[in-house]
């Protein structure tokens, strides 16, 4: 079973990476772009019938870290 | 003093943080590998040193928070025991929940090697009695993660309490508020983006760190 887990930055935290890649996006010429936030995307292979409460624990104790940033758990129940 | 470094993979001012420790208490400082679970007997001062631990692989500091040695640095804060964190070793004791906040990437994205002001914003701790209140430093910062951040709520908690300890005297990484060191509710664990150690002995320059050390030694021997 597959688990991928979605960091994103909370709301009201500054994000650096975000406003530099938004920034070479308009000097490619991309207009119309308004904010960009950048995050990251951790795919987990776990064991058939690991619960969401252990998933949200390994979030919580590792993946992400929780004064700056939150998670989404996305459950690949075919892969 | 008995004091000890913790060695993390990637840990680079493990030996500059020594020879600080050494040359001010006329002892050597135990060298403490990550995976080991104790402390020295009666260590009575810590220092998580700077570097790039586990090459700062998912966030900086947060592989190394979660090594066994924590888990006795934990210890050994909660029982009073002073702890130091420098630079990277700011980021562990973040992210290991000692310490409120989380430094995040440069404003400017840029890595920052250069001496930057630093105001004594407390002269009144454990690490900083050697200064004046208010005395402007010049210490050296080398981080491209040193951006501290924190909600308001608790950035004015850590402005009520007296644990900013540390300001930037110029605009350097973006950190809310200036804000260069603070310490724990208890006062005995300390993080800090400039390199004390590195501005210790004449020929690096300056030489304003050195009294964080000795200023220690006096509180804790």
């Amino acid at each position: 079973m597959k688990a991928r887990v979605f960091i994103t930055l909370k709301n009201g935290v500054l994000d650096p990476q975000g406003k530099a890649i938004h920034h070479a996006l308009e000097g490619l010429g991309f207009s119309g772009v308004n904010d960009v936030r950048a995050g990251k995307m951790i795919e987990l292979d776990l064991a058939d019938g690991t619960s969401d409460a252990e998933i949200e624990e390994m979030c919580r104790k590792l993946l992400a870290n929780t004064v700056i940033e939150n998670f989404r758990i996305e459950r690949l129940e075919n892969a | 003093m008995k004091s000890a470094v913790i060695v993390f993979p990637g840990s680079n001012c493990d030996r500059d943080l020594a020879v600080a420790l050494e040359t001010v208490t006329g002892r050597k400082p135990a060298m403490v590998w990550h995976k080991d679970s104790e402390l020295p007997d009666g260590t009575e001062f810590i220092g998580i040193p700077g570097g790039f631990s586990y090459g700062d692989y998912l966030r900086s500091g947060a592989m190394a928070a979660r090594s066994p040695i924590m888990r006795a640095v934990r210890d050994a804060a909660d029982r009073g025991v002073p702890v130091i964190g420098i630079c990277n070793g700011f980021q562990v004791l973040t992210e290991a929940g000692l310490l409120h906040g989380a430094l995040m990437r440069n404003s400017g994205l840029q890595y920052i090697c250069r001496p930057v002001k630093v105001s004594v914003e407390n002269s009144q701790t454990l690490f900083t009695n050697g200064y004046e209140q208010g005395e402007e430093l010049l210490i050296p910062i080398a981080h491209h993660d040193g951006n501290y951040q924190a909600d308001g709520e608790a950035l004015d908690r850590l402005e009520g309490e007296g644990r900013v300890v540390f300001r930037y005297g110029e605009e350097c990484n973006g950190s809310a508020r200036s804000i260069a060191g603070i310490v724990n509710p208890n006062g005995n664990v300390l993080g800090m983006m400039p390199h004390p150690e590195r501005a210790f002995e004449p020929a690096h320059g300056c030489t304003d760190g050195r009294r964080l050390f000795e200023g220690l030694l006096q509180t804790v021997a």
